[in-house]
């Protein structure tokens, strides 16, 4: 259920009303669900309104645990990698290093 | 800092969560893992429904991994007494039905939103339940009722809508409240001796406003792993991937593989919200029957908000479709396509249940991406 | 300058009024001899090639200005694209009016201008029109009827039933455009975007791909239902499988996020400016070359093949997407509506 896309705000137009950008796509919304959301934020997209803040460090840190998931099943094979233990592990190695790939681009499947 | 580095801290690479050779990869280790163990993985999200078919993964899973569509599609869990009530408020004269486009084509006992459309009536799609308040707003000679269906994903949105139109005062605004809450549903299922679930792919916009602990009743009580996940293709073989490794190391856990939309502990402002206007009730679901304390009725402080209290309509017997046999498809109890309607008396075209209508129901997303 | 302000019924009463609606609007914006002649049909030359192609479209958008184009501009390209696909070179339209009681005669105006630049830039022209004014109510604004006819040249015979295994297919240019630049201007919607609709005449890019690539064996343009019908036709009338990778599919970022936003597969929305091509493999190179040095056709892609159908199998249309699965393209059914759900 439930379909919801992450859209930029650009602009807050008072305490509940917001501008969200989706790849050029704009909308106004109500941010009355997200009262934390500062111009910048992603948030999640329904039915009008902002529902949740996007964090981009559990995105990033997310993608890298994903990215080394199979690897590390891999090298243990019989062996299961708790999805908590790689994400604090991930965590831990974390450095100062930015990430690969740093464009926005929520849609262009095609 | 510079502005510019500011907002690169900000940045999120939405795109990775598509990347095909992180996708490749990952069904390389699901097919591994699961080598030929039977495994049924339920998914509760219609838009999980619409994304595993779009993405085609029923095409790449390994032969025993059997992906089920649960009861996740709030139009298809509708019972028909509520989409009765709900077209018998549309024949009224002088009402605007505000709705979202999901419930157009919805069939009750014997008409739909659509057909009462046709016939003259004033029914209009809304993307927002706020484009219905500012409709009601914009036209007071109307009387606009707004269909709330949903999960705990869409109920904030229309609470807070209906205090919206408190705010602006508004008398020609109301709600046909049909909402419903996923954890009892998931019990149901769990509880279920026809259905063998062995993990459920949670939905990440529930869990978004939910947080994880409405979950763990699955673990305690019938050792069922379960991982909340997005909707990218790389979050959802990564839930399936980590239910794989749970259902065969018999380690079951709740796991949260979508952190960038769903802490644990949700959000509490929009439950919040949802509580001050809403209050459970016993709700009927297609399919599951009477669930206990399952559903969401509007509080009486704002009874005026509330269609089922304000507008008095004889709502006709209920008729089920004979033959149809949407509720054991949305228990994963059978595949759509065991089902004698199913591609024969019930297609997108001409849908007998409401799992063939709803784009995202089971039926119609079996019928649009398989075989 | 017209003289009324707005339609009335006596505009179509067949007096006086009439007369002057059409002298001073349409005789005014489309003006071609064929039409000054003042006859009730037109008469104009054809090429002596044997066969001639037709076709008609009729045009009830809302609104009937949005971003891109506006009712006029679709109803000539609508109908010079229908005919183009045949291989024809199409050279008149004809065009009929149904007007409501009241409608701004400031916008029909402005209606037939574009209507009539469209023509002249697919180097066509409308050489007879009628009108109908019904009462207020009786209908949405404007509607508009064009028909279109052009001669096939010798040895030219495309169709849709003519797909063999191996064939490639081409699209020319990004998907959907049409249908979100309408689709973003209607009211309970409304975003904003700088999406414009690609209404276009594509009758020198066929001809330019045709020529490119001779025995292609048909075109068609993926207007409602967008590609996914378009491919189901092909490959129900030919009896085979049509394989598309999505990958190579062109669609604007802005079309796929408000694709995403409103839960539509992009590859059933609107388009009225683009061509799909079917061409045997050895002429696909020259196909694409052709379709990207002619105007409307800078994005055109090579998305698929037709494969052979497996011995009892249905003709169907399925999709490889770019994480190595597949899953099955079905026609649009109903009408698109946004789902939150």
């Amino acid at each position: 259920m439930c379909l919801a896309v992450p859209g930029n705000i650009v602009a807050l137009h008072d305490d509940v009303t917001a501008t969200v950008d989706m790849l050029g796509v704009q909308r106004d919304i109500s941010v009355a669900l997200t009262p934390d959301a500062k111009v910048g934020d992603y948030v999640l997209v329904h039915a009008g309104f902002g529902i949740q803040v996007i964090d981009p460090e559990e995105a990033r840190l997310t993608l890298e645990i994903f990215q080394e998931i199979p690897e590390l099943v891999s090298e243990e094979l019989d062996g299961v990698v708790p999805f908590g233990a790689a994400a604090d592990a991930a965590a831990e190695n974390e450095t100062d290093e930015t990430p690969a790939a740093g464009t926005v681009a929520v849609g262009a499947v095609a | 800092m510079t502005d510019g580095s500011a907002r690169d801290e900000h940045r999120i690479d939405f795109e990775a969560f598509r990347d095909p050779d992180l996708a490749r990869s990952l069904i390389e280790r699901i097919d591994e893992l699961a080598g030929d163990r039977e495994l049924n993985f339920m998914e509760v999200c219609g838009t999980h429904t619409m994304s595993i078919g779009r993405y085609g993964f029923r095409s790449v899973m390994p032969l025993g991994i059997h992906l089920l569509s649960g009861p996740g599609c709030p139009v298809c869990v509708t019972a028909n007494q509520d989409i009765d009530r709900i077209i018998a408020l549309a024949k009224l004269d002088g009402l605007t039905i505000a709705t979202f486009g999901d419930m157009m084509r919805v069939p009750g006992s014997t008409s739909s939103l659509a057909a009462q459309k046709a016939a003259g009536h004033d029914v209009r799609i809304v993307y927002s339940p706020l484009d219905a308040v500012q409709l009601a707003q914009q036209h007071p000679e109307l009387n606009v009722v707004f269909v709330g269906v949903g999960f705990e994903t869409t109920t904030p949105t229309i609470a807070a809508s209906i205090l919206d139109a408190e705010a602006r005062g508004l008398t020609n605004f109301s709600v046909m409240s049909a909402h419903k809450m996923t954890p009892p549903a998931l019990r149901a299922i769990a509880d279920d001796p026809e259905t063998r679930i062995d993990g459920f792919i949670l939905p990440g916009h529930v869990s978004t406003i939910t947080g994880l602990a409405p979950y763990r009743f699955l673990v305690d009580e019938f050792g069922i792993p379960g991982v909340v996940t997005g909707f990218e293709p790389v979050d959802i073989l990564e839930s399936i991937l980590l239910l794989t490794e749970m259902a065969i190391s018999g380690r079951p856990a709740i796991e949260n593989a979508y952190r960038r939309g769903v802490s644990s502990e949700g959000n509490a402002v929009a439950r919040g919200v949802v509580d001050k206007v809403f209050e459970t009730c016993d709700a009927t679901w297609r399919g599951l029957g009477k669930l206990p304390a399952s559903g969401l009725a509007i509080r009486p402080e704002y009874a005026r908000f509330d269609a089922r209290r304000r507008l008095d309509v004889d709502v006709e017997p209920t008729r089920e479709p004979r033959g149809c046999r949407c509720g054991d498809v949305l228990r994963g109890a059978i595949a759509p396509t065991s089902c004698p309607l199913f591609g024969r008396a019930c297609t997108p075209e001409h849908p007998v249940g409401p799992c063939m209508v709803s784009s995202e129901g089971s039926c119609a997303a079996y019928f649009r991406y398989h075989e | 300058m017209a003289t009324d302000t707005t339609v009335l019924l006596g505009h179509g009463s067949g007096g006086q009024m009439m007369k002057r609606l059409i002298d001073e609007v349409f005789l005014d914006a489309f003006g071609s001899p064929e039409l000054l002649a003042g006859n009730d049909s037109g008469v104009a030359a054809l090429a002596p090639t044997g066969r001639i192609a037709m076709s008609t479209d009729s045009f009830v958008v809302t609104p009937q200005f949005f971003p891109g184009g506006d009712i006029g501009r679709l109803a000539v390209c609508g109908t010079v694209n229908d005919v183009s696909t045949s291989g024809a070179r199409v050279h008149y339209l004809s065009c009929g009016f149904i007007l409501e009681e009241g409608y701004p005669m400031d916008d029909l105006l402005r209606i037939c201008r574009s209507m009539a630049d469209t023509a002249a830039e697919a180097g066509v022209r409308i050489i007879t029109g009628d009108t109908k004014v019904v009462g207020r109510g009786g209908a949405d604004g404007v509607y508009i009827n064009t028909a279109g006819v052009g001669e096939v040249p010798e040895g030219v015979e495309l169709s849709g039933s003519a797909c063999r295994p191996g064939d490639v297919v081409l699209v020319s240019g990004t998907l959907g455009d049409h249908g979100i630049a309408v689709m973003s201007q209607r009211e309970g919607l409304s975003f904003s975007t700088t999406i414009e609709s690609d209404a276009a005449p594509l009758n020198h890019l066929v001809a330019a791909a045709l020529e490119a690539a001779p025995h292609t064996r048909c075109f068609r343009d993926p207007t409602r239902g967008g590609l996914a019908s378009t491919l189901n036709e092909f490959a129900s009338a030919s009896k085979v499988e049509i394989e598309v990778d999505e990958q190579n599919v062109p669609v604007n970022p802005q079309v796929q996020a408000a694709c995403e936003m409103l839960g539509y597969d992009v590859l059933q929305v609107a388009n009225e400016g683009k061509m799909v091509a079917v061409v045997p493999a050895d002429e696909a190179d020259a196909a694409l070359a052709a379709m990207r040095a002619s105007r409307y056709g800078e994005h055109a892609a090579i998305i698929g093949r037709v494969c052979e159908l497996a011995p009892d199998a249905k003709p169907r249309v399925h999709v490889r997407t770019p994480w190595g699965s597949t899953r099955i393209l079905d026609m649009l059914v109903g009408e698109q509506l946004p789902r939150i759900c």
